[in-house]
């Protein structure tokens, strides 16, 4: 566990169920859809390595990849 | 009218309007999954009901077998009454889709939270100095019929009609026609004349968002496409939201432990929320079979309906540790209370919003409250599962 995480919401699978903006709005947004991307590239900052994890965990559509760099 | 006969043998004559499944369906499903992750019943002309989370989620994803045409499973097959998106099927489904999504966002159902607020607190204080109420009939009811009413630009005080209708198309509709026709009639004259008078007088509420909307080709949607996504934000806006938050009150007057919990830590809110939606999910849609395909090793043929039952699905230990526990700050938690694939319910932020403030508000003004033992709580039959009267008692238990 040294590496940096990087998340990335894959678009042909998120339906806009928006779990994981509620649980980590630092690293995910939504467009005028409702759709989620990840903020920037993806790359957590320190400290919100288990949003990440969370986010992951609780997406019903199983779209949010999380990696280690 | 169809009374139907007493379920004997749920494995290979399930039937979700019985009243022991309207009553507690848990032990059913459980039933259904250690035998198969796919029954079948004759009943309704031929109808599957997954039972698994695989099964259903399957399913959901294949539009190629399953249609969405028709998403209410009943004793006949009328011919299908449009309400775009939910009973559209790609490729005509994603653009209608897209027209709705935007005023569905999370901040756009934001700006509706002080009203929202506000209708809480109305509703409460016509009985917050009595001994106790029906929280479905007096509370739960009322608040998502205000808002959308609220939403769409037509009074609140039509309320009692909207109520009446979905009634007539989700539950009497079920075993008689007649009456579902005559709903659906009535309910596209209303919204008729609410078309008409924008036509002349615009206004900028969701009906006027409909009618200003253009499709890929820059032209307007036909009258018949506004008033069949009128009639869906009507119906599907109204008694789930009325039964999820029924249904997470009825928890938390029987559930002391849950009830203190949340009024210490109100923080918690936002996964109880979501763990109320899994374990008291409401809504059951359907799919007809196009074409014959197989299911979890299980084989479906054409021309029977299929009931996508969510409820069930978030019900499975396979996916959910202690399904049968409702577990209020659960971590893991990825339910299918609002669908998977395509067909997610375009209203789950706003249901989100109402429920988190429905019960917020309920909390900081009635902390204490119980089921009333001299009371009955009854439940919805049918396609939404909810509680329709629910009589608690204020304060603590004597």
């Amino acid at each position: 566990m040294s590496g940096k995480l990087k998340v990335h919401v894959d678009q042909d699978r998120c339906q806009g169920h928006a779990r994981c903006k509620s649980l980590a709005s630092e690293l995910f947004e939504l467009d005028q859809f409702g759709n989620a991307h990840e903020i920037g590239d993806g790359t957590v900052p320190a400290g919100l390595e288990d949003k990440a994890w969370l986010a992951q965990a609780n997406c019903p559509e199983i779209a949010i990849e999380v990696t280690e760099e | 009218m169809s009374d139907h006969a007493p379920v004997t043998d749920w494995v290979h004559d399930f039937d979700h309007t019985d009243p022991r499944w309207t009553e507690n369906p848990f032990p059913i499903w459980e039933e259904l999954r250690a035998t198969s992750p796919v029954v079948h019943t004759e009943r309704f002309l031929g109808c599957y009901l997954p039972t698994t989370f695989e099964a259903v989620k399957q399913i959901a994803y294949d539009t190629e077998h399953f249609s969405s045409r028709r998403v209410v499973v009943r004793d006949v097959r009328p011919e299908p009454a449009p309400a775009p998106p939910i009973t559209s099927d790609p490729p005509e489904h994603k653009p209608a889709k897209q027209l709705l999504l935007p005023p569905f966002t999370p901040d756009a159902v934001k700006k509706l939270e002080p009203r929202v607020r506000a209708i809480c607190n109305e509703l409460i204080d016509e009985f917050i100095e009595d001994k106790g109420c029906d929280v479905a009939g007096r509370y739960a009811k009322h608040i998502p019929v205000r808002t959308i009413a609220h939403m769409l630009g037509i009074p609140e005080a039509d309320s009692d009609f909207f109520i009446k209708w979905i009634h007539e198309i989700l539950e009497l509709g079920i075993k008689d026609q007649a009456i579902l026709m005559q709903a659906v009639q009535e309910m596209g004259e209303y919204f008729a004349g609410h078309i008409e008078h924008r036509k002349k007088h615009p206004t900028d509420d969701l009906i006027s968002t409909l009618m200003n909307a253009r499709d890929k080709n820059g032209q307007p949607l036909s009258d018949v496409h506004v008033l069949g996504s009128l009639r869906l934000l009507l119906i599907a806006g109204i008694d789930t939201t009325w039964s999820a938050i029924g249904a997470s009150l009825w928890h938390l007057a029987k559930t002391p432990a849950d009830r203190e919990r949340l009024v210490a830590e109100p923080e918690l809110l936002p996964s109880a929320i979501e763990e109320f939606l899994r374990a008291y999910s409401p809504v059951t849609m359907a799919r007809e079979v196009m074409k014959e395909t197989t299911i979890s090793g299980c084989p479906v043929k054409p021309g029977n309906m299929l009931l996508l039952s969510f409820p069930a699905a978030n019900r499975d230990p396979a996916v959910f540790p202690d399904a049968d526990k409702v577990v209020i700050d659960r971590k893991q938690n990825p339910h299918a209370a609002f669908g998977l694939g395509i067909h997610r319910c375009v209203g789950s932020n706003l249901a989100r919003m109402e429920m988190t403030v429905a019960i917020e508000e309920w909390l900081k003004r009635i902390p204490d409250f119980t089921l009333d033992p001299a009371g009955k709580v009854t439940w919805s039959e049918g396609t939404v599962r909810g509680p329709r009267q629910l009589p608690v008692l204020f304060g603590k238990p004597s």
